[in-house]
């Protein structure tokens, strides 16, 4: 039987946008929420380049990455055509209100996926020590 | 016969849908319908050729022998099979019973086949004119329109030696040419003065024919063809003319031009005048059964010819079709873009000019470019201050911005000297100078901003399809950021994919979810009060149910733009930098620039800043070409606090607002400075800081002519002179840079202030989204903007009155976060530990 982790009431998650769930291994889970009240859960990261899709623009069922404007399907992660790809996706249920995720998944589902390096720490050191 | 399927409980009994004709503009409609309908009809193809779906525009390179047929399918039977599309192909329809709503046709064994409709698509496409000249019935006698015409030339050519076409338009020397490289003699006749007259004039039309006798083709222009005679065994032998002369011709091609296919619409009762008579749905005015799509449907009295305004018109069908019922046709603006024989062509609008001997192109002005030798020839077209049309010879590369200029209308008056020289010499460029795509190497760059080689061009191009430029920008990136490279990528697709491509819609929507452009849109929510994105939407009958990541964000500025202190701002739908009020990087981090009023900083502020970059372990700290200090890499966590403990305004670098002023010392220290720049642009921040606008605004104030504070690129740059303030608008340091234009000289720095904010008002408000101020003045021109900034000096302080009582009390968002309707719980992750 699956385990359920409780989240967060479905109002604590914005009409047309999302929250972060951050778990101790691997990346952030985002949970959307569509102007229907219907949540969707996606690792919180675009299969493209890696950026935060917990931050794009909801609309329909999709959201658009904030870094390129990936069009992501909510429902299964999918990039929307002409882009190919495919974003790790969650289950999730709501129940009288309240959002769950699955626990096994929320523990161990695409932990091994990282978010690019940015900053001094990705400067090649191989050279001109 | 009874083709209705049985009616199954739960399935409502489907359509039927007939379309009659089987070529590229009616199989696109409903490749399109099938996208947005796919169970809607049971559909069925009746095609006169026994052949699929094919591109008829490479037919030509399939007689000069460089493709095959196979190659130039586009649908293949299979795909009529995987879409449960029934093909009667070598069918040819006889008659249609609009009563009984039955399609009746022959096929190619004489048997009648009928197809009962609920609703019916012509597609007919067009016929080839034949003269009615004596012999025009005897064997080797073609014209030049399908896959048996192309065969039967390919076969004469194996056997024969001489070949007349007669007809010197593009399709006539297409002809000629594949003739030429299958080994024939072949001479053109052609009764105008000069090759293609309808596309280009005498000059590059005599260019041409220079180059095409230089290869071995012969003419005979200004030539009255008088019969065909024929041999013994009724096979053509020669061409004879009205001056008595005459040509051998084993093989005579036709290719004096097309008609609209309309018999049987006409023998339907269709209302029928130069094409079957559509609406802007497309639909017959006769019958609201049936629809007409193609060269055989003439739309406000056009028949269009091209691929692009056919394949815009399938979609509207297809809309329809699939029962959204919002699209709408309105009619393409062309351009002719011509590969004949590896020779470049181009022409749009009037591109004759005064020549054209019409008494409206008497005032026509004409810039020309000719280097016979060289083979080279330019003609520009203006009338006043405005492109008309354009006819380039040998190098096109810059006829798409041609076009576009004359399509848009634009003022031109301010390019006018460096109009010849083409785009690339008005900007910089990022694809190193290429002019000529097929001299390009595949691993070429084309687009220097996406990256896309010509070889990622061409692939796309083949193995998905693709026939507009639209659709090559969607699928490839090519072009569809700073645009500089169009006109090569529209080469790369003309050599690719065949024909031309440079015809646009009129009016261009905001994005898919509506047929609205910005400017309805504006009105609208002027016109009609809307408050929120959702009345928007709802008003203006949006397709989606809330928009796109495209339009949501335009809408919401039209509406705080609009209905300043009214309008609902919604910041689900800003962009996410403008949603956490600083600049996403792309390891999902966050950039914070505080406001550094005019670049002038302290000590106490310069302390903060390092204690904040020690507490928060900031990674990068930069100084950023605004004169302002970037901090780079802080956690979304941080964000509140990061603002908090530097103590300094919001610099708002993230948003599309005004950013920074830069200014130079001035004449507080400056030897050289004749004014307080810095004060003056510490004014105009203090002014005009937290004000949203269409695009970015950045500010630049310098204190005298040396212009250290670079006031000439920006949106609006002052320079102070001894007698006071010069200003310059619409300058740009982006993709293109752009030299900012003079606007006018004031004495007062109160002076700057008002017309500042004015013509920053006036942008705001009229002013399209993501449109910097520089393509804002190009749209409108910048007389009009002095117009109502200079002359107007009652709507000038009416608008910095707008201004400022529009930017009255509005909040920091790093500090009134409430009031700035920040939400505050995207800073913090949940925790389920």
């Amino acid at each position: 039987m699956t385990a359920w982790k409780e989240i967060c009431r479905v109002e604590d998650i914005p009409v047309l946008g999302s929250r972060r769930v951050a778990r101790d291994q691997g990346l952030d889970v985002a949970v959307f929420r569509n102007d229907a009240d219907e949540v969707f859960a996606l690792l919180d990261r675009c299969p493209h380049k890696g950026g935060p899709l917990s931050q794009g623009i909801v609309f329909g069922t999709s959201v658009a990455c904030p870094m390129h404007n990936w069009t992501i399907g909510l429902c299964d992660g999918q990039a929307q055509a002409p882009d190919e790809g495919c974003t790790p996706h969650f289950e999730v249920k709501v129940e009288h209100g309240v959002v769950f995720l699955n626990a096994d998944e929320l523990m161990g589902h695409a932990i091994e996926l990282t978010r690019p390096i940015a900053g001094p720490v990705s400067r090649k050191t191989t050279t001109n020590p | 016969m009874d083709m209705r399927t049985p009616f199954t409980s739960g399935a409502r009994e489907k359509m039927k849908l007939v379309m009659v004709g089987n070529g590229m503009a009616g199989v696109r409609a409903i490749e399109e319908l099938l996208k947005l309908a796919p169970d809607l009809y049971d559909i069925t193809v009746f095609g006169a050729e026994p052949h699929p779906n094919y591109n008829r525009i490479l037919l030509s390179p399939v007689l000069a022998g460089e493709q095959t047929l196979e190659e130039i399918v586009l649908n293949d039977w299979a795909w009529y099979t995987d879409n449960n599309i029934t093909l009667h192909a070598g069918c040819k329809v006889t008659q249609v019973d609009r009563v009984k709503r039955v399609v009746i046709a022959q096929n190619a064994a004489g048997e009648t086949v009928s197809t009962p409709y609920d609703r019916l698509v012509i597609a007919t496409g067009s016929n080839p004119f034949i003269l009615p000249l004596p012999g025009k019935d005897l064997q080797g006698v073609l014209a030049y329109r399908d896959i048996a015409d192309t065969q039967a030339m390919i076969d004469a050519a194996a056997q024969f030696k001489h070949a007349v076409v007669i007809g010197g338009g593009l399709l006539g020397l297409e002809a000629a040419n594949g003739l030429m490289k299958r080994g024939m003699q072949v001479t053109v006749v052609h009764v105008g003065d000069w090759l293609m007259e309808r596309q280009l004039d005498k000059v590059a039309a005599q260019m041409l024919q220079a180059s095409l006798e230089a290869r071995g083709m012969q003419f005979r222009m200004s030539a009255q063809t008088a019969a065909l005679v024929g041999n013994d065994s009724g096979r053509v032998s020669q061409v004879e003319f009205k001056d008595g002369s005459h040509v051998p011709a084993d093989l005579v091609v036709m290719a004096v031009g097309i008609r609209p296919n309309t018999a049987l619409a006409e023998s339907m009762g269709l209302h029928v005048n130069r094409g079957i008579v559509v609406s802007d749905t497309l639909q017959t005015v006769t019958d609201p059964r049936i629809w007409a799509v193609g060269e055989c449907a003439a739309h406000r009295g056009i028949a269009y010819g091209l691929v692009a305004p056919l394949f815009e018109q399938g979609k509207v069908l297809a809309n329809h079709l699939a029962e959204f019922g919002i699209g709408r046709y309105l009619g393409s603006q062309t351009s002719t873009k011509l590969k004949v024989t590896g020779i470049d062509l181009f022409s749009a609008g009037d591109f004759m000019g005064k020549a054209s001997g019409r008494p409206e192109d008497e005032e026509c002005e004409e810039i020309v470019m000719s280097d016979p030798a060289g083979g080279v020839y330019k003609k520009l077209v203006l009338r006043g201050d405005q492109l008309v049309g354009a006819c380039l010879y040998g190098d096109t590369v810059d006829g798409s911005w041609y076009f576009k200029l004359l399509r848009d209308g634009r003022n031109v008056a301010d390019i006018r000297e460096k109009l010849m020289f083409g785009e690339s010499n008005i900007g910089d460029v990022g694809h190193q100078g290429q002019s000529k795509a097929a001299a390009m190497a595949d691993t070429d760059e084309v687009c220097g901003c996406n990256g896309v080689t010509k070889g990622a061009i061409c692939k796309a191009i083949k193995d998905k399809g693709l026939f507009t430029l639209d659709e090559v920008r969607k699928q490839t990136k090519a072009s569809a950021s700073c645009g500089s490279c169009t006109g090569l990528v529209e080469q790369i697709l003309m050599f690719t994919a065949g024909g031309d491509y440079s015809a646009t819609p009129k009016l261009k929507p905001m994005c898919g979810c509506t047929e609205h452009g910005h400017q309805v849109v504006r009105d609208t929510i002027r016109a009609q009060k809307l408050l929120t994105v959702g009345g928007v939407f709802k008003f203006m009958n949006w397709r989606t149910p809330n928009g796109c990541a495209s339009c949501r964000p335009a809408v919401n500025y039209y509406l705080i733009s609009t209905w300043p202190k009214e309008a609902q701002d919604d910041p689900q739908s800003r962009f996410i930098n403008e949603r956490s009020h600083a600049n996403i990087q792309k390891d999902g981090t966050y950039s914070v620039i505080p406001r550094m009023w005019a670049g002038e900083t302290t000590a106490a502020e310069l302390r903060r800043i390092a204690d904040v970059v020690d507490k928060y372990q900031i990674p990068t700290v930069k100084v950023t070409g605004g004169q302002r200090i970037d901090l780079l890499g802080v956690k979304k966590e941080d964000l509140v606090d990061v603002w908090k403990d530097i103590g300094m305004p919001c610099g708002h670098a993230y948003a599309k607002a005004l950013r920074t002023v830069k200014t130079c010392v001035g004449s507080e220290w400056c030897r050289m400075g004749t004014q307080d720049s810095t004060q003056m642009g510490k004014d105009l921040e203090k002014a005009m800081w937290r004000m949203y606008a269409p695009h970015k605004v950045k500010f630049a104030v310098s204190g005298c002519p040396r212009n250290c504070a670079e006031a000439g690129i920006k949106d609006v740059g002052i320079i102070g002179v001894d007698s006071g303030w010069e200003m310059y608008v619409g300058g740009n340091g982006g993709i293109k840079t752009e030299v900012a234009h003079f606007f006018t000289k004031l004495k007062t720095a109160e002076e700057v202030l008002e017309y500042t904010g004015a013509f920053m008002q006036l942008y705001r408000e009229e002013g399209w989204y993501l449109e910097r101020t520089v393509h804002y003045i190009n749209r409108v021109g910048l007389d009009y903007v002095k117009k109502k900034i200079l002359e107007d000096a009652p709507l000038r302080q009416s608008l910095w009155a707008q201004l400022q009582a529009a930017l009255d009390g509005e909040p920091d968002p790093w500090f009134e976060l409430q009031e700035a309707k920040v939400d505050t719980r995207q800073f913090v992750p949940i925790t389920t530990a």
